[in-house]
C-alpha cells in the first residue's frame, strides 16, 4: 500500500551534472528560478536554451521530469483559465458574459511557462542530488546562518536522520495497519468522526514505535561518540572541483546575459 | 592487565508508579558485580530477560554511571567526564536492532560515521571505512542503502561502524537476537574472525548458547547478580543450575545431560557432538548403570505409545538410513485431528474437516513496475482443521505472504483461496467476518499494543466483532487466562509490562477473537529461551484446548520439530517440502541448500552415526534421540 510513495526521487546516472557540487546545483536553482520571474517576454527563448541543454546534460529521462508537473496539471488549469477570463483589455473572443482578453493570454501563458519551468528545474535538481548531498549542500550554504544562532548542523542531521528513517516507518505503516485490519479494524468505511477514531488503534503504536527508535538510536549514536557538530570532521566534505567552477561562471554568464536581455531590451 | 574492571559495580533506579499513593520503589538493575575481563578474550554474557545484563554493559560504554562502585575501562574511571570519549571510542557498543543504530542512509557513510565524530582526517576515515567494511566481509556493499540488506548484513554493518574507531573492545548486546539462523551465524562468525585476527576484546550478549561454546569465559547474571563465572565446560555442567536460571544448554550437552541420567557414563559439560561421539563410541563400557538405562527406555517407549497417537509414528522406521521419498504435492496426513471440536461451529455449511484451501495461488509485488518481484508462485495446500502446521523457510523465502493469504490481507494476483469450502474472493465475501475466523498474529505483535490498560486492547477484536461489553470482557480474560497472563496486570498500561508479556497480551488480542484457524508468524522471535518455550507450549496447549488450528511460521527448526504434527517448507515462494517433520527434515541436505537446515538433534545423531553408534538419524527432538541413543547403546553393549 503505502511502500509505493517514492520520496527523495533521485535518478541515479552518470552524468556531469550527477557529480557537481550539491552548492552548484542549489544555487544554480535559485539563478535558474530568479531569471524566470525576470523574463518577460522573449527572454523565456534563453530560459528554454538553459534548461534543454541542462536535461540533455542530465542524462535522465525527459519522461522523470514531466512526472512532477503531474501534480500541477490541476492548478496550472484553473490559474491559466482565471487569468485569461478575468483580466481586462482587447478582447479577442466573447461569448455572453466570458470573455477572453489579448493581455489574459498573455498573462496566463507567462504563468503557465513561469510554473512548468520552474517545477522542471527543481525536478532536475533533486533527480540528479542524492538527498544526503542535498542535506550536505544545505548544511554548507547555511553555513552563514550560525552567526545568527540558527542550529545549522543539527537541522542537517535531522533531515539525514529522517531521510533515512522515513522507508522503514512507512513500512511500519503499512505492517501495523495490517495488523490492525487482522483483528477487524476498519480504516475505510464510515464518516469523518468514524475514520479519524479508527486511527487511534495505527497512530498510537506508530507513535511509540517511532519513540522507541528515536531512544534506540539517540543512545546507538552517543555510544558512537556522536557530540554535536563540534571538532566533526567530515568523511565526504565538498570540495569544488575544476567543473564546479566552470559552472559558476556559467551561472553568473546566464544570470547577468537574464538582466541585460530584461533591461537593455525589455525583454 | 584486565581492560575491564568492576568493583561492587551497582545500578540503581527509581520507577514510579502510575497509582497514587505508593511509594517510587528502587530497583537494583545490577548490584555488587565484580568482574575482570583481560584484553583479547572473547566473554560471554547469558542471563535471562531482565536479568541485568544489558544495563551492565552499557556501563562498559559509559552510557551508564554506576551509582554504586566503580568500573575502570583500559584504567579509565567511567565517572571521569573528561576520559568519556576516549571511553566511548575504546569500548564500542552494537546493538539489538539492527535499524535503530544505522544513522547514514548510505552503508559507507555510516561506518565513517564513527571516526567523523572523533573528528579523525578525511584521508584516515576513507582507509578505516575500507579496511573495516573488508574485515567484516561488507566491501560489497559498501554503496548500498542500509534499508535495502539482510539483517545479518546491517548487523556486520553495525560491527565495521564500531570497528572503524578502533576500538580495544566491543560490546555486542543481544546481536543476533532479532535475526533468523543464517544472520546469527554471519554476525557470530564476523566477530568470532575479528577476535582472533584483531585481538579485539569481545563481550557478546546473548541467548543463544550455541553461540557461546568457544567463549574463553562465560558470566551469567540474575536478578543484576553474577551468579555463575567460568570457562564453557565448567557452565555447562551445571544443567540443572543453568534451568533454574531460566537458562538453556546446548543441545549435545543437554542430550548428554539426559543420556547420563539415565545411566550412560559420561562426563558433565559435554560441548560438541564429537567429545559425545568419542565418549559413547570409543568408551569400552559406555554404560554405567544397564539397569536404569533399561528402566529409562522402557518409560519412554511407554510414554511415547501413550501420547504420540501421531500420524509419524506410522511410517517410522527406525535406523533405516533410506528416507521415504517426500514430494512437495500430497503427503498422506490424515489424523492430526483432536477429538474435541470447536466450540461454536459457526460455518457448517462446508460441512468437511477441510478449513483452509489454497489452489493455484501466485502473488507478484508491484506488477507491471521494474520492481516487480514473484513472492508465491503457484502455491496449493490444504489444512485441515485441528492441525498444529509448521511453516518453515528462509527470509524472503514467501512465508509470511503465504499467511497474509490466509486471511484475506492479501489478494492473490492468480489462483483461489477457500475457507471452508468458501472462496474469499467471491463477490460479497464477508472478508471482515473471515479475519475473526482466521487469526493473524504478526512478527513482533506486541508493537500494535495502544490501549490504556491490558483488558482493553485484548477486547479490541470482540468489540470490531460487535460483541456485547459483557462478552467482550469475558472473551478478554478467558483469552489472556491461557496466555497466562495473571489477573494483576488486567488493569495495567501494556507498555510498562516486560517483554514476554506484551507478547502474550498481544496474541491474547487475537485469540479473544475465538478463531478457529490461529496463524502466527514468528512468535517467539527475540525472546530468551523460557520465554520462547512458555510461548510455544501455550500453543500446544490452546490446540489441544480449543480444537484450534495452529499453524507457526519460524525460523527455529528445534521449535517446529518439537511442536508441530506437520512442515510446509517454502522455498522462492514455492512449496519444497510438506510432510510430517521427520519426513520433511530427512532431506535436511537439499533444505540447506534453501538457506534451511534440520534441527540440530538431527545433524547430533549423523555425527554419532559416523561415529559408529546405530542410532535412528531422523530423530529431531530430544526425547526421540535420548530414546535411540539408548536403545543404540544397549544393542551396542548386548
Amino acid at each position: 500500500m503505502l511502500r509505493d510513495i517514492t520520496i527523495g526521487q533521485y535518478y541515479p546516472a552518470d552524468s556531469v551534472l550527477h557529480r557537481l557540487d550539491p552548492r552548484v546545483k542549489l544555487i544554480g536553482t535559485i539563478v535558474y528560478i530568479i531569471s524566470l520571474f525576470v523574463f518577460h517576454t522573449w527572454g523565456y527563448i534563453l530560459g528554454t536554451v538553459f534548461l534543454v541543454s541542462i536535461i540533455l546534460l542530465s542524462r535522465v529521462p525527459f519522461t522523470f521530469m514531466v512526472r512532477g508537473l503531474k501534480a500541477i496539471v490541476i492548478l496550472l488549469i484553473i490559474t491559466m483559465a482565471l487569468n485569461m477570463l478575468l483580466t481586462p483589455g482587447t478582447y479577442l473572443f466573447q461569448w455572453k458574459f466570458f470573455h477572453i482578453s489579448k493581455e489574459g493570454v498573455v498573462i496566463a501563458v507567462r504563468m503557465a511557462i513561469r510554473l512548468i519551468y520552474l517545477i522542471i528545474g527543481c525536478s532536475v535538481m533533486t533527480l540528479t542530488t542524492t538527498p544526503n548531498k542535498l542535506t550536505d549542500g544545505l548544511e554548507a550554504l547555511g553555513q552563514p546562518l550560525k552567526a545568527v544562532h540558527v542550529p545549522v548542523h543539527e537541522i542537517a542531521m535531522m533531515m539525514s536522520i529522517a531521510l533515512r528513517f522515513i522507508p522503514i516507518l512507512l513500512e511500519e505503516t503499512d505492517k501495523i495497519m495490517k495488523a490492525q485490519t487482522a483483528r477487524g479494524a476498519d480504516f475505510e468505511s464510515g464518516g469523518i468522526v468514524q475514520k479519524v477514531k479508527a486511527m487511534v488503534p495505527l497512530l498510537v503504536p506508530l507513535f511509540v514505535s517511532a519513540f522507541r527508535r528515536a531512544g534506540d538510536l539517540a543512545m546507538a549514536m552517543e555510544a558512537r561518540c556522536y557530540h554535536g557538530g563540534e571538532g566533526r570532521t567530515q568523511m565526504k566534505p565538498l570540495r569544488y572541483e575544476r567543473r564546479d567552477l566552470i559552472a559558476y561562471g556559467i551561472l553568473a554568464g546566464y544570470l547577468a546575459a537574464t538582466i541585460v536581455l530584461r533591461v537593455v531590451f525589455n525583454w | 592487565m584486565s581492560i575491564i574492571h568492576a568493583e561492587k559495580l551497582g545500578y540503581d533506579y527509581v520507577q514510579y508508579d502510575e497509582d497514587e499513593g505508593k511509594e517510587p520503589e528502587v530497583v537494583h538493575a545490577v548490584r555488587d558485580v565484580d568482574l575482570k575481563v583481560e584484553r583479547g578474550q572473547f566473554i560471554a554474557i547469558l542471563g535471562h530477560n531482565g536479568s541485568g545484563k544489558s544495563t551492565l554493559a552499557k556501563h562498559i560504554n559509559a552510557l551508564l554511571v554506576p551509582t554504586e562502585g566503580t568500573i575502570y575501562i583500559d584504567h579509565m574511571n567511567t565517572r571521569d567526564d573528561d576520559s568519556l570519549w576516549k571511553i566511548r571510542q575504546e569500548a564500542g557498543m552494537v546493538f539489538q536492532n539492527p535499524d535503530n543504530q544505522i544513522v547514514a542512509s548510505v552503508v559507507e557513510e555510516d561506518v565513517g560515521f564513527g571516526p567523523e565524530n572523533l573528528g579523525v582526517p578525511t584521508d584516515e576515515i576513507w582507509r578505516r571505512v575500507d579496511d573495516s567494511l573488508a574485515k567484516t566481509g561488507m566491501i560489497a556493499y559498501r554503496k548500498h542503502s542500509p534499508n535495502k540488506l539482510s539483517g545479518g548484513q546491517k548487523q556486520r554493518v553495525a560491527i565495521a561502524g564500531v570497528m572503524a574507531m578502533k576500538p580495544k573492545c566491543i560490546v555486542l548486546d543481544e546481536p543476533t537476537a532479532m535475526l533468523d539462523p543464517n544472520g546469527r551465524k554471519e554476525v557470530i562468525k564476523a566477530v568470532r574472525d575479528l577476535n582472533k585476527a584483531e585481538h579485539v576484546t569481545v563481550i557478546l550478549i546473548t541467548h543463544y548458547m550455541e553461540e557461546v561454546t568457544a567463549a574463553d569465559r562465560i558470566f551469567v547474571m540474575d536478578a543484576g547478580e553474577l551468579v555463575m563465572e567460568g570457562t564453557p565446560v565448567e557452565i555447562f555442567s551445571q544443567v540443572e543450575k543453568l534451568r533454574k536460571l531460566r537458562l538453556d544448554v546446548p543441545q549435545v550437552t543437554e542430550l548428554a545431560y539426559e543420556l547420563k541420567q539415565s545411566g550412560a557414563e559420561l562426563p558433565d559439560g559435554i560441548l560438541t557432538t564429537d567429545e559425545l561421539g568419542h565418549h559413547l563410541c570409543e568408551e569400552k563400557n559406555p554404560i554405567a548403570d544397564p539397569k536404569k538405562l533399561e528402566e529409562s527406555l522402557q518409560e519412554d517407549i511407554a510414554a511415547e505409545s501413550e501420547v504420540r497417537e501421531k500420524p509419524q509414528q506410522k511410517n517410522q522406521t527406525a535406523g533405516d538410513g533410506e528416507p521415504e521419498k517426500v514430494q512437495p504435492e500430497k503427503l498422506d496426513i490424515e489424523g492430526g485431528k483432536p477429538e474435541i471440536q470447536a466450540q461454536e461451529d459457526k460455518h457448517t455449511e462446508s460441512g468437511g474437516l477441510e478449513s483452509l484451501r489454497l489452489e493455484h495461488v501466485s502473488y507478484v509485488y508491484s506488477t507491471g513496475t521494474a520492481y516487480e518481484i514473484t513472492a508465491l508462485k503457484d502455491v496449493s495446500l490444504e489444512i485441515p482443521k485441528g492441525q498444529f502446521v509448521g511453516i518453515i523457510g528462509h527470509t524472503g523465502s514467501g512465508k509470511s505472504t503465504l499467511v497474509q493469504h490466509f486471511n484475506g490481507l492479501i489478494r492473490p494476483t492468480s489462483g483461489h483461496v477457500y475457507f471452508q469450502g468458501r472462496d474469499i474472493w467471491e463477490e460479497g465475501y464477508p472478508l471482515r467476518e473471515l479475519r475473526f475466523h482466521v487469526g493473524l498474529v504478526f512478527q513482533y505483535p506486541e508493537y500494535q499494543l495502544f490501549e490504556t490498560d491490558v483488558i482493553k486492547d485484548v477486547c479490541f477484536g470482540p468489540k470490531n466483532q460487535g460483541l456485547s461489553e459483557e462478552d467482550q470482557m469475558k472473551r478478554a480474560r478467558e483469552a489472556l487466562r491461557q496466555v497466562g497472563i495473571p489477573e494483576g496486570l488486567y488493569e495495567k498500561s501494556p507498555f510498562e509490562l516486560s517483554g514476554g508479556q506484551k507478547r502474550r497480551v498481544a496474541i491474547a488480542g487475537v485469540l479473544a477473537m475465538n478463531p478457529d484457524i490461529l496463524v502466527l508468524d514468528e512468535p517467539t522471535a527475540g525472546l530468551d529461551p523460557r520465554g520462547r518455550e512458555e510461548i510455544l507450549s501455550e500453543l500446544d496447549q490452546l490446540q489441544k484446548e480449543r480444537g484450534i488450528t495452529v499453524i507457526l511460521v519460524s525460523h527455529s527448526m528445534e521449535d517446529v520439530a518439537q511442536h508441530v504434527d506437520r512442515i510446509i517448507a517454502m522455498n522462492k515462494g514455492e512449496v519444497a517440502f510438506d510432510g510430517t517433520p521427520r519426513q520433511v527434515f530427512s532431506h535436511y541436505k537439499e533444505l540447506e541448500t534453501m538457506g534451511l537446515a534440520a534441527p540440530q538433534m538431527t545433524y547430533i545423531m549423523h555425527a554419532l552415526r559416523e561415529h559408529g553408534l546405530d542410532v535412528d538419524v531422523n530423530a529431531s527432538t530430544l526425547e526421540e534421540a535420548r530414546r535411540t541413543v539408548l536403545q543404540a547403546l544397549k544393542e551396542k553393549t548386548a
